[in-house]
């Protein structure tokens, strides 16, 4: 039908009055069936769409309705497809990229936000707003002194019902400030334990000023994670201090950094939960087309492959489909598999950003950590 | 045997009040909410509702007092439930194989008649499965029980008596649901059932659970995958053959037919009753005598208004 619609607006008088009707209290885009029909309103010289669909060419012109100022360009989704975007407005030879002025649907991350498409039957979880039932967690800065990188500043969540007299997990998150900011990991934590699909636990939300150095399979890493911020959170924490209560998460580097500081330091986290992990790896030489930054990441995926062992317990990986990374993903959940570990490997149509990886913590962190809501019955 | 009312489940209004003054209980009452863990004590505006004096048995206090009095009993104790719940854990995963196993040869497509058979074959694989883990856990109590004769260490028998003699003087004993690990053990701890006569149980939601033989955990909406029905261990059996699941309207998925007969199948031939808020099951020496709440049946048909 959107299609259709933009179709019948070209066909009819093109008047300001029908072009006006045309958008008068219609969502944008047009969302019908797989077809998803991006417009634009406006005097330019082109616009482009902008998106990070990996397999569609990440720019396409709109077509602009002659004798109008209207711009479209539909495209075909699957269903349950979530997309990023932008669109560049080319005027006087200059294109700018903005967001989307007729979607109101944004994702942020830390280099500004985007515009969202959602496919049809993409729903956003209900489980990642503030419910008014749920009582919050408690954030507090941390500040510890390290062997390994000096002073560092953490983020520590506390649990609403937390008691000294109880033992909790502990899940250490890679990024975590930008989990929290982009991904609402304290609204989620928040609401999973209210409905009892994860139990009470303590998160470390850490951060890096150099992640890309220091996430790409660094020791001094692995060090900091597991020599300095876990004993020190332990002894000033009540944490379950078991392999099996212990979770490293993270995204993109941070899974890297989260499945490098698992494999040097084996059987230490019982829990890895790793999203759009940038598992870059080559099956012959050392030659990899992604630039410099991952040559020690490219040199430690093909060292996991020649020699996989079972590092963790259960292991929880996600990527989106339309990510570059998708199949460095595929290819790793076998590998880890077939060491004898209990591995979930799930894929979402979505891309690689903080709202896809956000989609995914319920059914990760409930998988790793199942939370009591089987064995409660008011 | 005693007299049991089980009731559905009391949020977010109780009725067992209700249920009380329908059996003409004149109170005072004896009150379980261990299962509610640390808010155990919570249980104002539940008292306020049965319209009747209650003494709350306060049975997770009294248990945090025995672990903290009594230090290798706690350990031996702690142990044993870090035990069982391995033991739970590699029943699952050998529940997990097994549902797989069935669902491919379900999926065969061979002589309808040797397909029958194969799903009989399935379910006695379940059965199994089940009985031999009750078993195990039954092993695990006794370990403890017979190493440790709970009963007759101080910390144990001190509250004993004081619970003994709290009960001489009330009606009934009021359960209230909650977390149903919690309210098993420390309701076992005590030795509770036994150390109660004629008085009647009035029994919700995990309490309902807790009384009968075995305790089945389920949710067809878990967070991940599918929910497969388990059998944690075993109850008081104060009500017998009979299989209890409360808050089914947002735990069970009433359209899967299949599972349903699957599951009614393996807890065969005891019956199966879904427990919504305002359910009641009457029980007198452990057998059914009337009902109120929904039936589920092998043939995956859940019927409403079993009256038993």
């Amino acid at each position: 039908m959107s299609a259709r619609a933009i179709d019948e607006l070209a066909a009819g008088p093109r008047t300001k009055a029908a072009v006006d009707a045309f958008f008068a209290g219609r969502a944008f885009p047009i969302v019908d069936g797989p077809a998803i029909t991006f417009v634009f309103r406006g005097e330019a010289e082109a616009i482009h769409l902008k998106h990070w669909v990996f397999g569609l060419p990440s720019s396409q012109q709109l077509a602009r309705i002659e004798g109008t100022d209207v711009w479209h360009l539909t495209l075909e989704l699957p269903p349950r497809s979530r997309v990023e975007y932008k669109l560049e407005v080319v005027r006087g030879g200059h294109g700018e990229w903005m967001q989307d002025p007729l979607n109101p649907h944004k994702a942020r991350d830390p280099f500004g936000a985007n515009s969202v498409a959602h496919g049809e039957g993409y729903e956003v979880p209900s489980w990642i707003h503030p419910d008014p039932e749920s009582r919050p967690g408690k954030i507090d800065e941390l500040w510890l002194d390290t062997k390994t990188f000096g002073r560092r500043r953490l983020e520590i969540y506390l649990p609403a019902r937390f008691r000294r007299t109880r033992r909790y997990p502990l899940l250490v998150v890679h990024d975590g400030h930008d989990y929290l900011r982009y991904a609402a990991l304290g609204t989620v934590l928040d609401n999973l334990m209210h409905r009892l699909e994860i139990p009470d636990m303590i998160v470390a939300l850490t951060s890096s000023p150099d992640r890309l150095v220091e996430y790409a399979n660094d020791e001094r890493h692995a060090a900091f994670i597991v020599d300095d911020v876990v004993p020190q959170l332990e002894r000033a924490l009540p944490i379950d201090g078991r392999p099996q209560s212990r979770c490293l998460m993270g995204a993109s580097f941070g899974a890297v950094a989260s499945l490098s500081t698992a494999l040097r330091r084996p059987g230490f986290f019982g829990r890895l939960l790793l999203q759009s992990g940038s598992f870059a790896f080559t099956d012959i030489g050392d030659r990899n087309h992604r630039g410099p930054l991952f040559d020690p990441v490219v040199a430690f995926v093909n060292q996991l492959r020649a020699r996989p062992i079972a590092m963790s317990e259960r292991i929880f990986i996600s990527c989106g489909m339309y990510e570059s990374l998708i199949y460095e993903n595929r290819s790793l959940a076998p590998v880890l598999e077939a060491t004898g570990m209990d591995v979930r490997y799930v894929e979402a149509r979505d891309g690689h950003n903080w709202e896809n990886w956000r989609d995914r913590l319920r059914e990760g962190l409930s998988w790793l950590f199942p939370g009591p809501f089987l064995f409660v019955y008011e | 045997m005693s007299t049991v009312v089980l009731l559905g489940p009391q949020q977010p209004t109780p009725d067992v009040g209700a249920a009380l003054a329908l059996a003409h209980v004149k109170g005072p009452v004896a009150l379980v909410t261990a299962g509610w863990q640390e808010r155990e004590s919570d249980d104002q505006a539940l008292v306020e509702s049965l319209g009747m004096k209650a003494v709350n048995l306060t049975l997770h206090a009294r248990s945090e007092q025995v672990f903290a009095e009594d230090k290798p009993f706690a350990a031996a104790h702690k142990a044993k439930q870090g035990r069982l719940r391995l033991v739970n854990d590699f029943y699952r995963i050998r529940l997990d194989h097994e549902f797989e196993a069935a669902r491919s040869i379900s999926v065969r497509h061979v002589d309808p008649e040797l397909l029958a058979e194969e799903q009989i074959e399935s379910v006695e694989a379940l059965k199994q499965l089940d009985r031999d883990h009750l078993e195990r856990c039954q092993i695990k109590h006794d370990e403890l029980a017979d190493r440790w004769r709970p009963f007759e260490r101080p910390a144990i028998a001190r509250h004993r008596k004081e619970l003994a003699a709290i009960l001489d003087d009330v009606e009934a004993v009021v359960v209230m649901g909650g977390h149903v690990v919690s309210l098993l053990n420390r309701m076992k701890l005590f030795g509770l059932v036994g150390l109660c006569k004629n008085q009647r149980w009035f029994a919700a939601a995990a309490g309902a659970m807790v009384l009968t033989e075995r305790i089945f955990l389920f949710h067809d909406f878990p967070p991940h995958g599918t929910g497969i029905a388990e059998v944690l261990d075993r109850g008081f059996g104060l009500v017998r053959d009979l299989v209890v699941l409360p808050d089914f309207r947002h735990r069970i998925d009433s359209g899967d037919r299949a599972g349903i007969s699957r599951f009614v199948q393996r807890i065969a031939p005891a019956t199966c009753v879904a427990m919504d808020v305002g359910a009641r099951v009457h029980v007198e020496g452990g057998q059914v005598r009337h009902a109120l709440c929904h039936r589920l049946d092998a043939d995956g048909f859940i019927e409403e208004r079993w009256t038993g």
